[in-house]
């Protein structure tokens, strides 16, 4: 168990180790960054002080162990644009998509799951057929579209909620949140939505099929055999059978939550990391493009880490290890 | 008060199908004593398990009993409604599965599995049912002390004595074990069965024991039927029939039948010739007259009826 801990996390560090080595070839390699941060017009003299200063006369692999150890320090140089330290930027942005990704994985989480038993368990009825046919929208419309959708309808016509940012929002020890105003909770719903439909619709999909396939199997048939009732039978025993693959998929889903903001956070002007990013591109501000691609890295690495480890807790024979070479 | 504690009368099982129903079990009648052990034996797809499925209203979709009754002692129970069919399932009949590997929970300690069984059916709390639940393990012949396990912790054999245990849990009076045994190591098949007989003869409880194994039926049941193709062919005491077996397909699933018995290791084994016809194309008449070196002309044409509550066949008309 312990053993098994230990490795994910060895394997994890490994995986965060070569996404820095990427994240450092873009800020060496894309452009030059002395022209880059210096400008056209500066002399010798000055590239010269600025290569020295930047290390970029030492060898490679010195620099990549400067860059992880300034990274290790959450130093992640100046951006290009406003000289503004990256760190500091990402920061002070970070809270806004850790509360849009929170509030969309809840949504996607706790909808998908319910809705999946529901269609699951209700296979041949009307109402579960036609969720099943309707979140094929969900599946095939592309997340801009969504939001353009959602604003059109509940800002620009009925004017129920914002159309863009975060509205107010509480500072709490450096942290922004949206959660304690009213404005700031209306204007997380769009959005939420617009980034977690996806997400909701996948995973409805998934805890079907999955709720389909254990409600198969033999000690399913033995449960009912016994005696329980069908509320037993469907949430005490085929449930928690479900969520085994159910949250792998959902895990790493919500990285790539995270990742998709970018979309929905372009379209309604949410103040987060992946506006900034963009913005950068826009900017080619290579030292936010590689703390940002840092950042999600980290992010996926911890999710599979986190994802493993409630493996781990929900099935006992993983915990023996029993399960890991047959089936995974 | 008879001492007949199941009784099933012409049960015919159909599943709709695109090309004309399907008849898994067709016009079966049989019973059950109080306490007795009665085998069901025949190929695969005879019509065995299905019978068993039929009993605890397990048809899977879209099977359904078409005609027939089936009466545990006086209520009929192949037209109760869902809640009243838990009541008896598992509490009055309980079923045992063939593979118990898979008919365990694997997320759930073989405790909790206890516990939530004898939950549902007694009337006790959670300390009672717990205590019961060690004092079943303990009879199965597993440590109470591994109470908190899973069933991947177990051997085949150990797991299918928790699910006997589960089984029994709530003192049912008739148990239906399909195939308890095939699974196993044969060394550990007699140990289950035996175990089984045990605890069911404490109990005055019936067994219907379903296997494809001769020498399971003639070392533990008092009555034995042998079903083909979804009928049932032939229905007697054990010992009479297989020392004087009647249709011609039991005298040929007897003599295909290997025995080591006094060190006579015969090299060469009846066979019956062809296999069971599928469902979608049964043949006119007798099913298995295709197969049967008696037939009369008339096997051809009609269905023999089961003659004298024992044989099917028109050969002891």
């Amino acid at each position: 168990m312990l053993l098994i801990i230990l490795r994910r996390l060895g394997q994890s560090f490994f995986v965060l180790f070569l996404v820095a080595l990427i994240s450092f070839m873009m800020f060496r390699y894309v452009g030059n960054p002395v022209d880059n941060l210096l400008g056209q017009e500066a002399t010798v003299e000055q590239r010269e002080a600025l290569i020295e200063a930047l290390g970029l006369n030492d060898p490679l692999f010195i620099q990549y162990f400067d860059f992880v150890t300034r990274v290790l320090q959450f130093d992640f140089g100046n951006s290009y644009r406003g000289a503004l330290p990256v760190a500091d930027m990402i920061l002070e942005r970070l809270p806004a998509t850790l509360e849009l990704a929170l509030v969309s994985a809840l949504f996607a989480m706790f909808f998908g799951v319910v809705m999946g038993v529901f269609t699951a368990i209700n296979r041949r009825g009307i109402t579960g057929n036609f969720i099943l046919s309707s979140s094929l929208i969900g599946v095939s419309l592309p997340t801009f579209l969504i939001g353009v959708l959602l604003i059109w309808l509940f800002s620009v016509e009925l004017r129920w909620l914002p159309s863009f940012g975060r509205g107010e929002v509480v500072e709490l020890g450096g942290w922004t949140t949206g959660f304690l105003t009213v404005s700031g909770l209306k204007s997380l719903i769009l959005p939420g939505i617009t980034l977690g439909l996806y997400q909701m619709t996948l995973i409805m999909r998934l805890t079907r099929a999955e709720m389909l396939e254990v409600l198969r199997q033999d000690y399913i048939k033995f449960a009912r055999a016994r005696g329980l009732s069908e509320r037993a039978v469907y949430f005490g025993h085929a449930l928690r059978n479900t969520l085994v693959p159910v949250i792998t998929v959902a895990g790493l889903q919500l990285g790539s939550i995270v990742a998709f903001a970018i979309i929905t956070e372009t379209v309604f002007q949410w103040p987060g990391v992946g506006l900034m990013f963009i913005n950068a591109v826009f900017f080619v501000d290579i030292p936010v493009m590689s703390a940002y691609l840092l950042l999600v890295g980290t992010l996926f690495v911890m999710i599979n880490l986190i994802v493993d480890l409630l493996y781990l807790a929900i099935d006992p024979r993983i915990r023996d290890g029993q399960l890991k070479r047959q089936e995974r | 008060m008879t001492d007949i504690l199941l009784s099933v009368r012409n049960l015919r099982v159909v599943f709709p199908h695109r090309h004309g129903d399907l008849v898994p079990i067709d016009d079966i009648s049989f019973d059950v004593k109080k306490g007795e052990i009665i085998g069901f034996v025949g190929e695969s797809g005879a019509g065995k398990s299905m019978t068993g499925a039929a009993i605890m209203g397990l048809i899977d979709d879209p099977g359904m009993i078409e005609s027939g009754e089936i009466w545990l002692g006086d209520v009929r129970i192949d037209q109760l409604d869902a809640k009243r069919l838990i009541k008896i399932r598992g509490k009055r009949i309980s079923m045992i599965f063939q593979d118990p590997l898979t008919s365990l929970n694997p997320l759930k300690t073989i405790g909790d599995q206890l516990v939530e069984t004898i939950l549902t059916h007694l009337p006790v709390n959670a300390d009672q049912a717990k205590r019961k639940a060690l004092i079943g393990l303990e009879e199965v012949g597993i440590d109470p002390g591994r109470f908190n396990a899973y069933p991947h912790e177990f051997s085949g054999g150990m797991r299918q004595r928790v699910v006997i245990a589960l089984a029994l849990a709530a003192e049912p009076e008739l148990i239906i074990a399909d195939e308890p045994t095939t699974a196993l190591d044969v060394s550990v098949q007699a140990q289950v069965l035996e175990l089984l007989k045990k605890l069911c003869r404490e109990r005055n409880a019936s067994v219907m024991l379903i296997t494809h194994d001769m020498g399971v039926i003639a070392e533990t049941t008092d009555r034995v039927a042998v079903l083909y193709a979804g009928r049932l062919v032939e229905i007697g005491n054990t010992a009479s029939l297989l020392s004087s077996p009647r249709h011609p397909y039991t005298r040929g699933l007897i003599a295909s039948t290997p025995s080591v018995e006094h060190g006579d290791i015969s090299t060469h084994l009846y066979q019956i010739d062809g296999s069971m016809p599928r469902l979608d194309a049964l043949p006119t008449g007798c099913s298995f007259h295709p197969r049967c070196q008696d037939a009369l002309p008339r096997c051809r044409l009609r269905q023999p009826e089961v003659i004298n509550k024992s044989v099917a066949c028109f050969l002891y008309e």
